[in-house]
């Protein structure tokens, strides 16, 4: 590897680049899906490449490939390098990176239980287990619960002297029961939707989310949602759980501080956003309970790491602080256009694609409104809505409308009818600014986001939100007709 | 590398050759993709990849093993063929799942949508074509992002009960958003292509058709959300259907329950008809599908009624239908899916279809669709790139974007007029439709953006 490494930055300082960095990478992926009582899905994937990244006259240029053999980083580079010639055509002006100092170190996820060494048996045992407490519900139509393991190993180089080695390892796993009549399909996940919870670390977190244990009760609720109400429309106080605090963290702030999105690079696919850099240090985006920081250190956090994708520390930066727009999720070349260092948010998802700017663990601290019971306890009248099944928001990052799997009313300080179906719609600062409650750090959860799109060619990106839940005034549910 | 078609058959026949398992399939995925991307006026990104993977599976006495890799040299297959077979001995049996495709003895063409000078596009010809569009966007002093890809994917699949199919193939894509600016309510058009074809993308065309609409957006105005009239051009047509393919024409989705496809009921107008077929060279073709089965043509919807869904070779099997071509790489969790395609054209002039509104709105296309209730298909999204007033028969003004939470097959249960040209579009994340423009009756707007950001 270190040949092809040192003939790939070679040919491309030889060939006229200003600048060039290298990712080799292998990653492995392994997913066992239990469904119905059956093993409906066990796999062992791995890919590996290299992907060169060079700056030729300020213009960018990226080339990848699966065959790793000092030759063909010859042909790759070259072909990076005639690729940012091209890019020359339609050029504004030479790309600036900022003056990150180049770093030689190792970074490897720390863990207690290896997700590729827990046999086959077991992870299967796990699932099976949770899948028979499911099936003595009845009236449970589809039973699913999936573990997955990850394992990614790279190494960044670049023509300045970086040298940096990662071990990146994810455990996580969940289950989800969907109860089906003529009319209505409704699903109840643990302990979130969309696969569960992933982490950064070992199998230990699969086990400490007890699947099995919590799988009677999963599937009981899928079956009582067919038959409740469906959500009332209006507007009203609404409590959101931890992990639709999460997606909500997700889509209305993580996206929009994203400084290449402010910039508008990403205009024809996911959007651009309304935090442009004029409002930095002065917009009221939430209230002042409002608190949120990009984590890439936070222990377990799927958007944890060493260092990004450029060579860059990991590192927490506010985002928010107090209700007040303080910062953004910046790259090497966003960063210097408003007088900073990146903060080390560039990530590519594979081998083959290039560097964009992702989240990290992008987290709202906890506030002090105690337990959730405590902030139901104190609502006198509202809406308590707990995982997400339904999301969108517009280009800007403004205008967005969530679905969850379940809603309870609450009346009086308490939480009674179970409503299905509910939904909720807002536009971003306003709904942030409703926010008068937040949980404390006893209900703040770390969750990990595996599904994050973004790019063209369209790039995966596993990401954390860390969130308590945390409570809306006002706030306008039950949209549409039903 | 897998450089060419002969290439594959050897590398099947290796992978089959190492499994000991009853039955076993080989599936190889090369891709080898360009894109030039731009935004703001310039070339801000632009990347080239190589990759073929190959994906092994493994069944015996009902116990599957799905193994995948990139290595392809005679170790890496040795190492996937092995990791499959592994899996498979210490799985547990599934017979509902553990089911391979037999040879139908259909026949295909393998270079049905391939096209050598598509295969062989240069980075300077989408730079070329980038600059084209930058300015006609200049011209009306709006700012151009958007990308320019052209790429070649070859499938290869071989079993151990005698199916043996490969194609290749070749896209060709240019999108452009144009914008005035990324203040709130800042104007914005939109123009998309695909082909097989490169010199079918005609990037001053696209250019102009985005630049001339983000111009007309410019003072964009409100309006009280609510049920409207609307036209919907291609592009929002096209979204939508991607939508309801991935929630509902699955013949997955169907068996449990789960699909808004009550086969032999009345779900849409008369005068609706949505099929899938990728072999129609019409479409951006895929003669075969991801278990080597050549596809069929589909009748989903026929005149307003669901007719059929989609399969792949187990629920195909469990349907008493057999594959219809649809199949994914296994294992395959989501199900078969319907990835070619079509709505029938109506009888309007596209031109016309607006003389038919008395009040309603223009919407070019849609963004962030996502399924609200699947059983009832009711979606949510946000209209985008051109969203207008029409009163009287004419556009008049140029709108806010607004939200939609709508039940598609409401909507299409009233289709005034469709336009009588089609348009082929690749799909957001997966395939590709070719639908001509609609007016609808009613279209439930159930929000609108904000004007202003939190100042």
């Amino acid at each position: 590897m270190n040949d092809l490494i040192a003939r790939a930055l070679d040919a491309a300082d030889r060939l006229g680049a200003g600048y060039a960095d290298i990712r080799v990478v292998e990653r492995s992926n392994e997913q066992l899906t239990v469904k119905n009582g059956q093993l409906e899905a066990a796999t062992s994937n791995q890919s590996a490449g290299f992907g060169i990244r060079v700056l030729v006259n300020g213009a960018w240029g990226f080339s990848a490939s699966a065959v790793l053999e000092p030759a063909e980083a010859d042909r790759i580079a070259r072909e990076a390098v005639e690729i940012a010639r091209a890019s020359g055509l339609a050029q504004k002006g030479p790309i600036e990176l900022d003056d990150t100092p180049p770093v030689t170190d190792t970074y490897r996820t720390p863990y207690r239980e290896d997700p590729f060494a827990v046999s086959l048996d077991d992870k299967l045992r796990i699932l099976m287990e949770a899948d028979a407490a499911m099936a003595r519900v009845p009236g449970v139509a589809i039973r699913e619960g999936s573990v997955v393991a990850g394992r990614e190993v790279k190494t960044f180089a670049s023509t300045t002297g970086a040298r940096i080695d990662q071990e990146i390892v994810e455990s996580g796993g969940g289950i989800e029961a969907t109860a089906v009549n003529e009319s209505e399909m409704q699903q109840r996940s643990y302990p979130s939707s969309f696969g569960g919870q992933v982490v950064t670390g070992g199998f230990e977190a699969v086990r400490a989310l007890d699947l099995a244990e919590h799988a009677q009760e999963t599937a009981e609720l899928a079956v009582a949602l067919l038959d409740a109400p469906q959500c009332p429309a209006g507007e009203m106080d609404l409590i959101l759980d931890s992990t639709q605090v999460a997606l909500q963290i997700h889509e209305s702030c993580g996206h929009p501080t994203e400084l290449d999105r402010v910039f508008g690079t990403e205009a024809s696919f996911a959007g651009t956003s309304f935090l442009t850099t004029d409002k930095l240090g002065s917009l009221r985006y939430g209230s002042e309970h409002v608190s949120i920081d990009a984590d890439a250190t936070a222990p377990g956090g799927l958007g944890t790491f060493g260092y990004d994708d450029e060579g860059v520390p990991a590192q927490n930066v506010p985002l928010v602080e107090n209700g007040v727009l303080v910062g953004y999720l910046t790259s090497r070349e966003t960063a210097p256009q408003i007088g900073r260092r990146s903060m080390g948010s560039a990530r590519a998802w594979t081998w083959s694609h290039i560097p964009l700017i992702r989240m990290t663990n992008i987290n709202l601290r906890p506030g002090n409104a105690g337990s959730l019971e405590d902030l139901i306890a104190d609502t006198r009248e509202g809406i308590f809505m707990s995982i997400n099944k339904s999301w969108s928001i517009d280009d800007r990052r403004l205008n967005f409308q969530f679905g969850d799997q379940a809603g309870w009313l609450i009346r009086n300080g308490k939480r009674t009818q179970l409503v299905k179906n509910p939904t909720y719609t807002g536009i971003t600062p306003e709904f942030w600014g409703s926010c008068d409650a937040i949980c404390g750090p006893d209900e703040w959860t770390l969750w990990g986001l595996p599904n994050c799109g973004k790019g063209e060619p369209m790039q995966l990106g596993h990401v954390g939100h860390g969130a308590a839940p945390a409570r809306f005034r006002g706030v306008k549910v039950g949209v549409g007709r039903w | 590398m897998v450089a060419t078609l002969s290439d594959l058959d050897e590398l099947l026949d290796r992978a089959l050759a190492h499994s000991t398992a009853q039955h076993a399939e080989a599936l190889v995925l090369a891709q080898d993709l360009a894109l030039t991307r731009f935004a703001t006026n310039r070339i801000h990104q632009n990347v080239r990849e190589h990759d073929a993977t190959l994906q092994v599976r493994v069944i015996d006495k009902h116990r599957i093993g799905v193994a995948s890799t990139n290595k392809l040299d005679e170790a890496g297959i040795r190492d996937v063929v092995q990791r499959a077979n592994a899996i498979a001995e210490r799985s547990a049996p599934n017979e509902r799942a553990a089911i391979l495709p037999e040879p139908d003895g259909r026949t295909y063409d393998p270079d049905l949508g391939y096209v050598s000078r598509t295969a062989d596009a240069d980075p300077e010809l989408r730079a070329i074509g980038a600059r084209a569009v930058i300015a006609a966007g200049e011209a009306k002093g709006l700012q151009s992002s958007g990308s320019f890809s052209t790429s070649v994917m070859t499938i290869a699949v071989a079993n151990s009960l005698g199916v043996r199919a490969k194609h290749r193939s070749t896209k060709a894509a240019l999108l452009t958003v144009m914008m005035d600016g990324f203040a709130s309510g800042a104007a914005s058009g939109y123009a998309h292509a695909g082909s097989t074809d490169v010199e079918e993308l005609d990037a001053e065309a696209l250019g102009v058709e985005a630049a001339t609409k983000g111009d007309r957006m410019r003072g964009a105005g409100d309006l009280e959300p609510g049920d409207y009239e609307v036209i919907l051009e291609e592009y929002a047509v096209a979204g939508l259907l991607e939508y309801l393919s991935y929630i509902g024409f699955s013949g997955l989705a169907h068996e449990e329950g789960r699909s808004f496809m009550d086969l032999g009921k009345r779900l849409m107008g008369e005068n609706v008809s949505i099929w899938d077929d990728g072999q129609d060279p019409a479409g951006l073709p895929a003669p075969i599908d991801f278990e080597g089965v050549v596809r069929r043509r589909v009748d989903l919807v026929e005149a307003g009624v669901a007719k059929s869904v989609v399969h792949d070779a187990a629920t195909g099997s469990r349907a008493g239908t057999g594959s219809t071509g649809h199949g994914l790489p296994a294992p395959n969790l989501l199900g078969p899916m319907a990835l070619n395609l079509f709505m029938a054209p109506g009888s309007t002039p596209r031109d016309e279809l607006v003389s038919g509104v008395k009040r309603g709105v223009w919407v070019t296309r849609f963004h962030y669709i996502n399924p609200v209730h699947p059983k009832k298909a009711i979606l949510t999204g946000m209209t985008k790139d051109g969203t207008f007033l029409i009163e009287d028969g004419r556009v008049s003004r140029p709108l806010m974007n607004f939200r939609f939470t709508q039940s598609i097959p409401e909507a299409f249960s009233d289709v005034r007029a469709a336009g009588d040209q089609t348009r082929v579009l690749p799909g957001e994340f997966f395939g590709a439709a070719r639908v001509p423009a609609l007016h609808l009756g009613s279209f439930n707007f159930t929000g609108v953006t904000a004007t202003e950001g939190g100042e």
